[in-house]
């Protein structure tokens, strides 16, 4: 099969859902001329044209209402967000209109949108510019919230995305776009709300999304070497939550640890583990375990940037704590 | 601009509809009928009735938290908008938005929205959305002079200037953001001075005289139509009530309503100018009055005999599919 970089496949994504349906359209800050911040963008411009690749100022909440406004009268936007932390300026839209127009309107009202963009953490870009998100947006009811975590994943539920008919919150992983993966020529999608086995084994569950998810890998790779071994499974998409594949994996192994990148209090990790606590309490060995980014607002420094997010070795000190191994 | 016989009766009567409907749910929310919170539009009627005299149902609309005299100016039944206000599964959005979330796609009505400059940026979007498709849709964007210190409201009037969309936004300057004069809260005495930034046409005019509203607009919408770009236009105006019903006004100067009410009343304005022009008759008139009033009566009837919405309501228009 051919390998494709997790950006190259959300852009096949996006590029074959225009072809498909042309009232799919992408705006953002810098999506057209040049050709967008990441570059997921690249080359839509000139193969699809000013009416379908729209250039904004900088100007998130006018451009997230202006989307919100189009899906409502039959366009499906795709709205770029440079990343996910500027999203912030438009929260109210997508709190207050995305999630909520077709609850207020008895129904009246669809809103087919896609927002999308990097989220988390990258290399040393500080506090305002390293944000977890996806926790803000699964908290509200009307909003669905998928974070993929490789090339596959990404351009399958790209694509579900683009064409539900609700209003979509989609997170990549921003040091993620660089990563290559399999991904098939034919047309495929991956259905929303379905999570997917990384690894599979049988002692215990490690719960992780996005790049978490290759945190978990690595960690399960050292695990092995101990003789422990360890299930990996990615949700997919946080909201809705696979929680019928979690509680499986939960009971065959009996233990699980929860990695995320975001901050602790309220964080989707303390639903997630809510959710086993209730749904397969009788099954634990152990209590549930979240390894999460440290409570901080990101330092700049490397050494402590380091620190502040879930690494490996954290990751395997969890592990082994659940299996009451040191 | 002469206005053809039709075009005035449909004026009176809209205006008159969105009187009594005010005047209406004031009494009914007095008498604990109607919950929450209601912001009355009386005063101010001249400004979406003159507006939507140059509209059809395909054109759009966003409003306001003070939204009711939109919708009907738009043609939104008034026996649902009330069941709707009551919370009744009739009402126009099942009775799960309420006054402050009224929306009735069929007459391009995007719906009223609690978040003040909640709706500028939508109108961007319905606007966008004429402009890709090349109908020739228009979008007016009502708000209110608390809006225009919202950051939303800049950055619509920037991106519809700068994508030349077919909107037409409209002030309703009644003199108070909530409790807070104008003069206090805006840097300038006229906000459709503010157009000149954003390199549109900008014109400030007498709100309650619905000849100047018209007028104003009409030549708004047909820049719009014709690929033109929008327009700034603010209609000052006052509200006969309090920012929402059981609001004291305290901020108001003394006996402030009652001038108003004598002097700026825009329904009595119109009225005394087609009477003296002999267009229409006060025999014309009491039979629209008579016919609106019948109209709201029957409509607060339905609103309370209408069954509140089954509990299974709470868990649908959730999503499309989940």
């Amino acid at each position: 099969m051919r390998e494709l970089t997790y950006r190259e496949a959300l852009r096949e994504a996006m590029a074959e859902e225009m072809e498909r349906d042309e009232r799919v359209f992408l705006m953002g800050e810098e999506v057209g001329h040049y050709n967008g911040a990441y570059k997921v963008s690249e080359g839509l411009l000139d193969r699809f044209g000013e009416r379908r690749v729209v250039d904004t100022p900088i100007a998130e909440t006018g451009f997230s209402g202006v989307g919100i406004g189009a899906a409502m009268v039959g366009l499906r936007p795709i709205i770029e967000f440079m990343t996910w932390n500027f999203s912030l300026c438009a929260y109210d839209q997508l709190v207050n209109n995305a999630a909520k127009l077709r609850y207020m309107s008895g129904g009246q009202i669809s809103l087919p949108i896609v927002f999308r963009g990097p989220g988390g953490a990258a290399h040393q870009l500080a506090a305002q510019h390293s944000q977890v998100v996806e926790n803000l947006y699964a908290y509200v009811p009307g909003l669905k919230v998928i974070t993929p975590s490789t090339p596959y994943d990404a351009k399958g539920l790209l694509k579900s995305a683009i064409r539900d008919d609700n209003p979509i919150v989609f997170i990549e992983g921003e040091v993620l776009y660089g990563r290559k993966g399999q991904v098939p020529e034919e047309e495929y999608t991956i259905p929303l709300g379905k999570g997917d086995v990384k690894r599979e084994g049988k002692d215990v569950t490690i719960i992780a999304w996005s790049k978490m998810v290759h945190v978990a890998l690595e960690a399960a790779t050292a695990l092995a070497k101990d003789g422990i071994e360890v299930e990996v499974l990615d949700p997919r998409t946080i909201r809705p939550l696979d929680e019928a594949l979690i509680l499986r994996s939960v009971k065959k192994t009996n233990r699980c640890v929860i990695v995320e990148e975001g901050w602790p209090f309220a964080g989707a990790g303390a639903e997630l583990c809510y959710r086993i606590t209730n749904g397969a309490f009788d099954y634990l060995d152990a209590p549930a375990v979240r390894v999460t980014g440290e409570d901080v607002p990101m330092p700049y420094a490397k050494n402590l940037e380091h620190l502040v997010l879930p690494g490996v070795e954290k990751v395997v000190t969890a592990v082994k704590s659940v299996l009451y191994r040191s | 601009m002469e206005l053809s016989k039709e075009k005035l009766l449909w004026m009176y009567e809209r205006m008159q509809l969105i009187r009594t409907f005010e005047n209406r749910v004031k009494v009914e929310f007095g008498k604990g009928k109607i919950p929450g919170f209601v912001h009355l539009y009386a005063g101010e009627e001249a400004i979406a009735v003159g507006i939507c005299a140059n509209l059809t149902d395909a054109d759009y609309m966003t409003s306001t938290h003070r939204g009711h005299g939109h919708c009907v100016a738009k043609g939104v039944e008034p026996r649902g908008m009330m069941a709707e206000l009551f919370g009744k599964a009739t009402g126009t959005c099942k009775g799960k938005g309420g006054s402050m979330h009224i929306a009735d796609m069929d007459k391009g009505m995007l719906g009223a929205n609690g978040i003040v400059g909640g709706g500028p940026p939508l109108a961007c979007g319905s606007g966008l959305t004429a402009k890709l498709n090349k109908t020739n849709q228009v979008t007016i964007c009502f708000f209110g002079d608390g809006a225009s210190e919202q950051g939303t409201l800049h950055e619509s009037l920037n991106l519809a200037s700068i994508w030349k969309l077919p909107i037409i936004f409209v002030a309703e300057n009644n003199g108070y953001a909530e409790s807070t004069p104008a003069h206090y809260h805006c840097s300038v005495e006229n906000i459709a001075d503010r157009a000149s930034a954003y390199n549109m046409p900008g014109v400030t005019l007498d709100g309650n005289d619905i000849f100047a509203v018209y007028e104003a607009s009409h030549e708004a919408v047909a820049r719009a139509r014709t690929g033109q770009g929008p327009t700034l236009l603010e209609c000052k105006t006052y509200r006969f009530n309090g920012h929402f019903e059981g609001d004291a006004q305290t901020y108001k100067i003394a006996a402030e309503n009652e001038k108003y009410q004598k002097e700026r009343d825009p329904i009595k304005l119109f009225r005394d100018n087609v009477l003296a022009r002999h267009l229409v008759s006060e025999a014309e008139f009491k039979a629209i009055d008579d016919r609106v009033a019948a109209q709201i009566d029957e409509g607060v009837k339905f609103a309370e005999e209408s069954p509140f919405p089954d509990v299974k309501e709470t868990y649908t228009d959730v999503y499309v599919n989940y």
